[in-house]
């Protein structure tokens, strides 16, 4: 590649290199601030080509995210960012492709699609920025709202059991599943960072704060501790057990299947209408 | 014997008994020896059991329609003899397995018992009784007689058991046919030789598509789309490019325009149903200019409605389907043929003015085959769309700058400092989203001023018929071959008649059809729905009257049913020949 002919010291690409000229138009405090540095913390460490770099979202404030980015960005339809990022990766194996969004996104109008793009396991990493709310539409109650909650759509409170989205995961055979939060930036970087690396489909659990429609900041502080280090990831057991907490949210890597890289791509070649259409000949 | 001019041989039965394979091999037998064959079935939705039906007209002219009537019924049980007789053209040949089948005593055609069966049991086994029946039907009518053999090691040649056993009922069945006494007239065999192609709809479309470039795939299974899903399932991998049978039509849609906003050209194919479900992703195709290409292969609807009949019912879904203006391209194949030709052009649309195109087939067409004259690959260039030429600066890359036609270069993942993001938002020239007003107009007529050419374009209709006639005939997809039978009925009757057939929906091909409007003194639009859905387009569009012919059986028009209605618009009292008499044909 042409990488090598570059002198090293001109190819050191630092967190900054991956901003775009947009400046978020998030909410002051708004939890996916955090997010997006982390983003770019884990794309410097690996030092991704923001040419070869492909962020898709859905709708949603936290769907915002890939303009922000210097990445070739695709901001779809509501609850759509799986499919169409599973598309480009099979179309364009050699891209870094990420699938970024909110809770009512990935667990909501498009939790269909979840199950299967983590069974494919095509080599894509997905940031589910989960505020428990939906935050673009004004804060009505999401898939992840507590029980009892008092939303604008739930006035009454929510009467809803909300999801595990992290058994979600595991169940549909995910290889690779994280939490972080963006109250510990440099934890959910480096999650990102190895989700990145890892050569199948990563699942990324950001618990990222609404400030404005669901200020869970005070109250994830409470709740979120770190797995302690004699976590075995591997171990789907105590994965589960942490996975199905509600009442403290663990941090880190919950569960891992190493996997082996996956096979490159072969490279489209010519096709010759003229031997194909034989088989037609009458 | 006279060589008759055109036959068409009905084999039903039920839905597993094999009747089907015998129409699709002597399709293919009499296509191998020259004939020119158009073949026609209908097939239970269910699973398992219920009636089949498989028929091939044969002929050494261009054969464009299933033919109306019925020279030769061969019935399986007694409910393909139930079903069927009435189409007989009176007074008919009818060939039936006398274990299954028993003829009423008034019959007046001429009936050949063949136990099939039988004849096959005591070759080897009961299996081998569709290839009994093929032979018999060949020995009996011409009809590729001499290229039995080589069909049926086309298709059952892969075990050589299998062959073995079935070439053995072959020639059982050449056996009995050569003791029959031949009581009917009817003979058909090919006066040439020509090099042929014998293909369905759904072959047509692949091959159209992989020739165009097409590296991407996703669908859903539905009838009758499934078999393009299939074809491309084995192909694209062999070639380098990527399948998926997606979750469900909406991940179908996005997953192409995920493939395709990293430059791969991608296709789904689907039907109503599905179509239904892909709205969403066309408009935002739309909205970010990106190319796709969308097969509907209609069938009855609404709803899950008529899974294996056809209509024409989809136009105004292809044609508005999706929330606010989302301009598309949407182009309606009528023939085998014409399945590749509009399926390259929908490829090279798509990629030209950067937008999505949907192919609007339907059930007959899919499955049917037609022997197609090999395709002129020198006429079918392959268009790519159009990307930045000179290196790009950074952060300075106008993804939707807006130029003289309105389609701007697309920078693709990969390319040095072409970075930008894609949004269903309204956005400026850099994809930067913008409600504003002035913006919102800009780009509205950016995506719909892109697509103007085309409505002023003559490519996408085609002219049959009378240079000035009273009546014109206005149609679109499949009805296109009813009526260019009934232009062929009603010149022998010394009516002339002239027919515009339009391949491309929208954008509308408004000059050409202006033109041939102008023509005629009366338009008459058959199609294939209740509400007269292409009527309804053209005189919205052209601000014309026309007259609306709909029929929503499920079935095609047949080439007398469009006379008749010519008849009936003109006020002639002209005899009008039932199915069943015996007239030339189209
Ligand atoms: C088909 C469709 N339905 C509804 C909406 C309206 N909508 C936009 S974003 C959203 C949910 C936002 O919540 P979430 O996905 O959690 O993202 P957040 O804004 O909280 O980051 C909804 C319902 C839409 N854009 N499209
Ligand atoms: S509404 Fe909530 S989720 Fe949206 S930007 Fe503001 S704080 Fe963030």
């Amino acid at each position: 590649m042409a990488a090598e002919t570059i002198p090293l010291a001109a190819v050191v690409r630092t967190p900054a290199d991956y901003r775009s000229e947009l400046k978020p138009i998030w909410c002051p405090g708004c939890g996916d601030f955090a997010v997006l540095a982390a983003i770019q913390q884990a794309l410097a460490a690996l030092q991704v080509d923001p040419k070869d770099l492909a962020v898709v979202s859905g709708i949603g404030c936290s769907s915002r995210l890939p303009a922000f980015l210097n990445a070739y960005g695709l901001h779809t339809v509501h609850g759509r960012a799986l499919p169409t990022a599973t598309g480009l990766k099979l179309a364009r194996p050699e891209l870094t492709v990420l699938a970024v969004g909110g809770d009512g996104d990935f667990f909501s109008i498009g939790l269909g699609h979840l199950p299967h793009a983590v069974r494919r396991d095509v080599n894509l990493t997905c940031i589910v920025m989960d505020n428990e709310i939906y935050g673009l539409t004004k804060g009505q109650t999401s898939p992840t709202s507590p029980m009892g909650h008092v939303t604008k759509s739930t006035p009454h409170g929510n009467r809803a059991a909300p999801l595990h989205p992290l058994m979600i995961a595991i169940a549909s055979g995910a290889t690779f599943v994280a939490r972080g939060f963006s109250g510990q930036p440099r934890q959910l970087a480096e999650l990102i960072r190895d989700g990145i690396a890892h050569p199948g489909f990563s699942f990324i659990h950001a618990m990222s704060p609404c400030v404005t429609f669901n200020d869970t900041y005070k109250l994830y502080k409470e709740q979120v501790y770190s797995l302690p280090a004699d976590h075995d990831p591997r171990d789907t057991q105590a994965a589960i057990r942490y996975a199905l907490e509600s009442e403290r949210l663990p941090l880190g890597l919950i569960y891992h299947a190493p996997r082996a890289g996956q096979a490159a791509a072969p490279a489209p070649q010519p096709f010759d209408t003229t031997r194909y259409l034989e088989r037609y000949r009458a | 014997m006279n060589n008759k001019d055109d036959l068409v041989i009905r084999v039903a039965g039920e839905s597993g008994d094999g009747s089907t394979a015998t129409g699709e091999m002597l399709a293919q037998a009499a296509a191998r020896s020259g004939l020119q064959v158009f073949t026609f079935r209908t097939t239970p939705a269910e699973i398992r059991g219920g009636p089949v039906m498989f028929q091939v007209r044969a002929s050494n002219a261009p054969v464009r329609s299933q033919g109306d009537a019925v020279d030769v019924l061969f019935a399986f049980n007694q409910e393909a003899w139930d079903l069927h007789h009435a189409d007989l053209v009176a007074p008919g040949v009818l060939l039936y397995d006398p274990e299954n089948v028993t003829p009423p005593e008034h019959f007046s055609g001429i009936a050949y018992p063949v136990p099939i069966g039988r004849i096959a049991q005591q070759a080897g086994s009961r299996r081998g009784k569709n290839v009994v029946a093929l032979a018999v039907a060949a020995a009996l009518f011409g009809l590729g007689r001499s290229k039995l053999e080589d069909v049926v090691r086309a298709r059952l040649g892969k075990k050589a058991a299998l062959l073995e056993a079935n070439l053995a009922a072959l020639h059982a069945g050449m056996a009995y046919a050569q003791g029959l006494a031949k009581l009917d007239p009817l003979w058909l065999e090919a006066s040439s030789e020509h090099e042929r192609l014998v293909l369905t709809g759904n072959q047509a479309i692949v091959a159209g598509a992989l020739h165009a470039g097409v590296r991407f795939f996703a669908g859903y299974p539905i009838t009758p789309a499934s078999d393009i899903m299939e074809g491309m399932a084995a192909i694209l991998p062999e070639i380098g490019g990527a399948f998926l049978q997606a979750e469900d039509e909406i991940a179908s849609a996005m997953a192409c325009v995920g493939a395709s906003f990293g430059g791969a050209k991608s296709m789904t194919a689907t039907s109503g149903p599905g179509l239904a479900l892909m709205s969403e992703a066309i408009g935002y195709a739309s909205m970010t200019e990106l190319p796709l290409v969308v097969v509907d292969a209609q069938r009855g609807g609404p709803s899950t409605g008529l899974p294996t009949k056809m209509e024409q019912s989809d136009l105004n879904l292809a044609l508005y389907g999706g929330h606010g203006d989302s301009p598309r391209i949407v182009l309606a194949p009528g023939s085998v043929a014409e399945c590749f030709h509009l399926t390259v052009w929908g490829f090279n649309l798509a990629e030209t003015y950067q937008s999505p195109v949907i192919i609007l087939s339907d059930y007959s067409l899919s499955f049917r085959t037609e022997t197609v004259a090999p395709f002129d690959l020198a006429k079918y260039p392959v268009i790519d769309r159009q990307t930045p030429a000179a290196p790009l600066q950074p952060g300075r890359y106008q993804r939707y700058y807006v130029n003289g036609s309105y389609v701007s270069p697309m920078a693709l993942p990969g390319m040095t400092s072409g970075q930008y993001t894609a949004t269903g938002l309204e956005h400026d020239a850099f994809g930067h989203p913008d409600y504003s007003s002035a913006r919102h107009v800009e780009m509205s007529e950016k995506r719909w001023r892109k697509l103007e050419p085309l409505r002023h374009s003559h490519d996408y209709v085609r002219r049959f018929g009378a240079e000035r006639a009273r009546v014109g005939l206005l149609c679109w997809g499949t009805t296109a071959g009813p009526c260019r039978g009934a232009l062929f009925l009603a010149a022998q009757q010394g009516l002339p008649l002239a027919l515009l057939q339009v391949q491309m929906l929208a954008p509308l091909p408004v000059d050409a059809i202006r033109a041939f409007v102008e023509s005629v003194e009366l338009v008459l639009v058959p199609e294939l729905n209740y509400q007269g859905q292409f009527a309804r387009l053209v005189q919205a569009e052209l601000g014309i009257r026309v007259a609306s012919f709909t029929q929503y059986t499920g079935m095609p028009f047949t080439r007398h049913a469009i006379l008749h209605r010519v008849h009936e618009l003109l006020g002639i009292d002209a005899p009008v020949e039932a199915p069943g008499s015996a007239v030339a044909r189209a």
